[in-house]
C-alpha cells in the first residue's frame, strides 16, 4: 500500500467514502446499520458515535502499534476498542438518555463491529497516526453516508418524515414494512444493487 | 416483564419471534460470509450455539458475582468481550486439533466469531432482562439455536439463487439482501404466536 510511505495520504480518507465504503463494499459493520436505521435522528446518532470509536482506537493503536507483540494485538486491540465505547455508551447515557435509549443494546455491541477491528488490523496497526486518523474519519463518514441514506429512505417510506418533520403529506399511506426489519434488508439490497450497476456502467465506459 | 414466564416461552420467543438475525439484525457479517454452502453453515451454526451457551454462561456469573458484588458494572462490556474471546481462542485450539477440515472450512470466520455479535448480544440481553441463571441458559440456546436454523436454512437457499437466472446487478450480495429480507417478512409472522 502506498500509504506506507508517504507520511500524509489523503487517499487514507477519501476511499472509505466510496470505493472502499465499509458497507457498500467491504459488507462489514452490517448489524447496527440495518438494526438502527428506522428513523434519521438515531441513525446519525449511531453515525457519529462510530465515527468518535473508529478515529479513536485507530490513533491509539497506531501510537501503540510498535510496542504491543503481534500474537497478543487482537485482545489488545478489543479492550482499546471496548474502552471508548464505554465512554460514548455513559457519556450519551448522560447526555442524551432518549438516543441511548432508541440505540439499546447496538451502543456496547459497537464493540464486535467489524468495521472498527478490521481497520484496527488492516490500516492502524501498520500505518501512521495521521493517516490512520484519517482512516477512521473517511470510514466512520462513509458508514454515516450510507446509514443516512437507508435511514431517509426508510423513514420516508414508512412514516412520510425526515427527521421527524412531515414531507409527503397527511394523504399518504405509509409503507409499514420499511420501518419493519425486512424493510431494512430490502433498502439496502437494492442499494447495493444500485452500486454495482453504477460501477459496471463506469467500467463499461472506460473500455 | 420476562421473569414470570416459563422457560418454553423464553426459548420460542428467543428462537423465532425475536430471531437473532432476522428481527435483531445482529451476526450478520457471518450471515452473509458463510452462508455459500450448507456445510460450513452447519459448522458455523453448531460454533456459534457451542460458543454462545458456554460463553454467556460464563458472563453471567462473572457479572452477577464479581461486577455487582464490586459495584463496576461499567467494565462489563470490556470484561463480557474478554470472557467470549479467550473461551473462542479454547475452541478454535480444539477444533484444530481434532477436525482440521472443519478449521479448513470455516477459515478467517473462526477467528472473527469473536466479533461476532450473537454472542455478545445474547450476553448483554441475557443480563438486560435479569434473567436468573436456568432462564438465561435456556435464552441462550435459543438465540443460538434461531441463528443456526437461520443460517442454514438461508445457505440451502443461496444454493438454489447461484444457479437461476438474475439480473447482473443484483448477483451476489444484493439478491442475498433482498432474500433476507423476504425471510425476516415471514418471520414476522410469528410476531402472533404469542404476546410477550
Amino acid at each position: 500500500m502506498s500509504a506506507q510511505h508517504k507520511l500524509v495520504d489523503t487517499k487514507s480518507f477519501t476511499s472509505g467514502l466510496w470505493k472502499m465504503n465499509p458497507i457498500l463494499y467491504l459488507m462489514i459493520g452490517l448489524c447496527p446499520l440495518l438494526a438502527v436505521s428506522s428513523a434519521v435522528k438515531d441513525a446519525l446518532g449511531m453515525g457519529v458515535a462510530v465515527i468518535f470509536v473508529l478515529t479513536g482506537a485507530n490513533v491509539t493503536i497506531s501510537l501503540i502499534r510498535r510496542v504491543v507483540p503481534s500474537h497478543v494485538r487482537i485482545p489488545v486491540f478489543i479492550v482499546i476498542i471496548a474502552t471508548f465505547v464505554t465512554t460514548v455508551d455513559y457519556s450519551l447515557t448522560a447526555f442524551s438518555p432518549q438516543l441511548h435509549k432508541n440505540l439499546g443494546v447496538y451502543l456496547p455491541l459497537m464493540v464486535v463491529n467489524c468495521i472498527i477491528l478490521g481497520r484496527a488490523e488492516a490500516f492502524a496497526s501498520k500505518n501512521n497516526i495521521i493517516n490512520s486518523a484519517l482512516d477512521g474519519l473517511g470510514m466512520g463518514l462513509g458508514f454515516t453516508i450510507a446509514i443516512f441514506v437507508i435511514s431517509a429512505i426508510r423513514e420516508l417510506l414508512g412514516q412520510g418524515t425526515f427527521m421527524g418533520l412531515n414531507v409527503l403529506g397527511r394523504n399518504y399511506t405509509p409503507f409499514i414494512i420499511m420501518l419493519m426489519p425486512p424493510g431494512a434488508f430490502l433498502v439496502m439490497g437494492f442499494l447495493i444493487a444500485l452500486k454495482n450497476s453504477i460501477e459496471r456502467r463506469g467500467q463499461k465506459n472506460v473500455k | 416483564m420476562l421473569n414470570e414466564t416459563n422457560l418454553g416461552l423464553i426459548f420460542l420467543s428467543a428462537f423465532v419471534v425475536n430471531n437473532i438475525l432476522l428481527i435483531r439484525f445482529l451476526g450478520l457479517c457471518s450471515f452473509f460470509g458463510l452462508s455459500n454452502n450448507v456445510k460450513s453453515s452447519i459448522g458455523m451454526g453448531m460454533a456459534v450455539i457451542f460458543v454462545t451457551v458456554m460463553a454467556c454462561s460464563i458472563s453471567w456469573a462473572v457479572y452477577t458475582y464479581l461486577l455487582i458484588p464490586f459495584k463496576v458494572e461499567y467494565l462489563r462490556t470490556v470484561t463480557f468481550i474478554f470472557t467470549i474471546a479467550s473461551f473462542v481462542q479454547f475452541e478454535e485450539i480444539i477444533i484444530k486439533k481434532y477436525i482440521p477440515a472443519l478449521y479448513k472450512a470455516f477459515g478467517i470466520y473462526l477467528p472473527l466469531i469473536t466479533t461476532n455479535c450473537t454472542i455478545l448480544a445474547a450476553a448483554f440481553l441475557g443480563i438486560d432482562y435479569r434473567f436468573s441463571f436456568i432462564q438465561n441458559l435456556v435464552f441462550t440456546l435459543g438465540i443460538s439455536a434461531g441463528y443456526c436454523f437461520v443460517i442454514v436454512l438461508f445457505a440451502s437457499m443461496r444454493e438454489r439463487i447461484d444457479v437461476s437466472p438474475i439480473p447482473a446487478g443484483f448477483k451476489g450480495v444484493p439478491i442475498a439482501l433482498i432474500s433476507a429480507g423476504l425471510m425476516s417478512l415471514a418471520f414476522l409472522g410469528f410476531k402472533g404466536l404469542f404476546k410477550l
